[in-house]
């Protein structure tokens, strides 16, 4: 009786929370046909949004992956002055609202900041531009490659990388072929999840970016935009590619990983 | 003399795990270093290798000062127990790691990884990942990959400790073979004195960061330096106070020199021995190992008093440690 029940409330649960907004997203979008929403996903702002939000993703989860892998071995494998605080530190982003650290990039990056007109004389804006929405995406996604590598780390100990140091491989070719083949899942993971929650990130990129139609409007953006200026058809379109492209990327990552890694 | 160690000491936090300890370890012997848990035996094998820095002391391998050389420079082969495999590497890729690092052609890494597989019998086993092997032949996987750089010393820390009875046994007398055959000299790791006597030509027993004694096997049996080294190699008990051997001592209904009365409180065969538990008239309990037929011969039941003696006479010479 009880796992019956369970299994209800499981499904209920999952029916209004994910099935239904999810199937009615999808339903939405075909309801004309496929014609008019392949039209709204190639006018050039949609384009360009799509583009920029694949940009913003990648080079976010680039800047993640290589600081999440050094993190993630600094907690592990050194102890030190103010390990714990550092390792605290890691999981602010994922309390923080993202609003919130938008606003913090603004101030400390904006244009009239010391940092921001610095930069701006070299020609490099931050804020209202990409380099800015890239740090708030890594910002809002900073602990998933650590949380992800830092337990098999943990787990893999460093017998291995002392072999190979016995062995005569120098610490470059300990890791390249030692440590990272054994964290590589892990690390799939966690870029997979980066990857996802950079495609997704809507607050933080909104606050940075400026929301320039055409220049710094990512895809959920640019959904908000077309919502808000009743050209659902455009929005919906765009919802469902931002929809399909995160069920890609998890069934890429649960495909590429094999049943259970020796 | 291939390795020396002098004066090294090793702190962990406030554990002293070495303390002013000097090993000389000859060229081509195979020794082992005895002693309990925790008392540095480990430490000192890590920091042989490279693995660990001493505070204080340096290390020289074949003449070299290599106190300050990164284990990569070293040119050891280093064994740990629970055989450190690569899990993402086949039995032969695992063996071949030391050569491709070193940049070998291919041919000669084949030819290498072939003979060594040959030299272990894990010939059949090349393509196999080590979760497809078994913890005797896991061992005999990281023994080949220590040996194919060819190492001019190997270390083995605790290398059969994981391993079932049986298999260790095995292995025990497997490495003794294969150390008569390549002459590599060997360094190995054990808490087990029975190993460590059965397997090493030269054992150095260490004690809470300091080595007690250096000897043969026979040595450290028969002139133990101290009571630790004496109670550690070997079955001992107490009698008058003193530390003898249980197989040393002898039983009698008749009193003689230096004799002590004493009461049979139980008695244990152990297959071929007898084990003897008798309480003198002093209160003390001695353990005293008898032959079947020396027993049956006393007919010992639990309240026969008998006379204890050791026909030693004397404790044995203490040998200084050496070292």
């Amino acid at each position: 009786m009880g796992k019956h029940l369970l299994r209800i409330v499981a499904l209920v649960y999952l029916t209004f929370l994910l099935v239904l907004p999810v199937g009615i997203v999808f339903w939405r979008t075909f309801e004309q046909g496929p014609g008019p929403v392949w039209d709204a996903l190639t006018q050039p702002n949609a384009l360009h949004a799509i583009q920029l939000t694949v940009v913003v993703a990648v080079l976010a989860v680039i800047g993640n992956t290589i600081f999440g892998v050094g993190t993630a071995l600094l907690i592990v494998r050194h102890r030190f002055a103010g390990r714990r605080v550092l390792d605290a530190l890691i999981d602010l982003p994922v309390a923080v609202s993202p609003v919130v650290a938008g606003l913090a990039l603004i101030l400390v990056y904006g244009r009239t900041t010391p940092i921001g007109l610095w930069l701006g004389d070299r020609g490099l804006d931050v804020i209202f531009a990409v380099p800015g929405m890239v740090m708030a995406t890594m910002f809002v996604s900073l602990p998933l490659v650590v949380r992800a590598v830092a337990p098999v780390l943990e787990e893999i100990g460093t017998e291995q990388e002392q072999v190979a140091w016995t062995l005569g491989a120098s610490t470059i070719t300990t890791f390249r072929r030692i440590t990272l083949p054994a964290i590589r899942w892990a690390l799939v993971f966690g870029v997979v999840l980066t990857l996802a929650r950079g495609l997704g990130e809507y607050g933080a990129v909104a606050v940075v970016s400026g929301r320039l139609v055409g220049q710094t409007q990512t895809a959920t953006l640019f959904v908000e935009e077309r919502f808000q200026n009743f050209d659902q058809p455009a929005a919906y379109a765009m919802a469902f590619l931002l929809a399909g492209m995160a069920v890609v990327v998890l069934l890429a990552n649960n495909l590429l990983r094999p049943r259970e890694s020796t | 003399m291939s390795i020396i160690v002098r004066n090294v000491s090793k702190s962990f936090g406030a554990f002293e795990a070495l303390r002013d300890v000097s090993v000389e370890i000859p060229t081509g012997t195979l020794m082992a270093l005895l002693g309990p848990s925790g008392g540095g035996k480990s430490t000192l094998l890590r920091i042989i290798a490279g693995l660990e820095v001493p505070e204080a002391g340096t290390v020289e391998i074949f003449g070299v000062d290599s106190t300050d050389l990164p284990p990569q420079r070293r040119n050891v082969g280093f064994v740990f127990q629970h055989y450190a495999a690569f899990k993402h590497m086949t039995v032969e890729k695992n063996v071949a790691f030391g050569l491709e690092v070193r940049k070998l052609p291919r041919a000669e890494i084949r030819r290498r990884v072939r003979e060594l597989l040959e030299l272990v019998h894990l010939d059949q086993f090349s393509h196999r990942y080590p979760s497809e092997l078994s913890g005797g032949q896991r061992q005999r996987m990281a023994l080949a990959r220590a040996l194919a750089v060819q190492p001019q010393v190997l270390l083995l820390d605790e290398p059969f400790g994981a391993l079932d009875a049986q298999v260790r046994k095995e292995l025990r007398a497997w490495l003794r073979r294969l150390h008569d055959d390549v002459r590599v000299t060997t360094v190995f790791v054990t808490h087990d004195q029975e190993e460590a006597m059965e397997v090493a030509d030269e054992i150095v027993v260490i004690n809470r960061g300091a080595v007690e004694q250096v000897g043969t096997p026979d040595q450290l049996y028969d002139e133990p330096a101290n009571d630790f080294v004496m109670s550690f190699i070997g079955p001992v008990t107490r009698l008058g106070g003193r530390l003898v051997r249980p197989h040393d001592l002898e039983l009698s209904h008749r009193p003689g020199s230096g004799s002590v009365p004493a009461t049979v409180v139980r008695v244990v065969r152990i297959g071929f021995e007898v084990r003897i538990d008798v309480r003198t008239v002093d209160g003390e309990d001695v353990s005293v190992q008898l032959t079947r037929g020396e027993a049956a011969d006393l007919g010992l039941e639990p309240g026969t008093l008998v006379f204890v003696w050791s026909p030693l006479g004397s404790q044995p010479e203490p040998v200084a440690a050496s070292g």
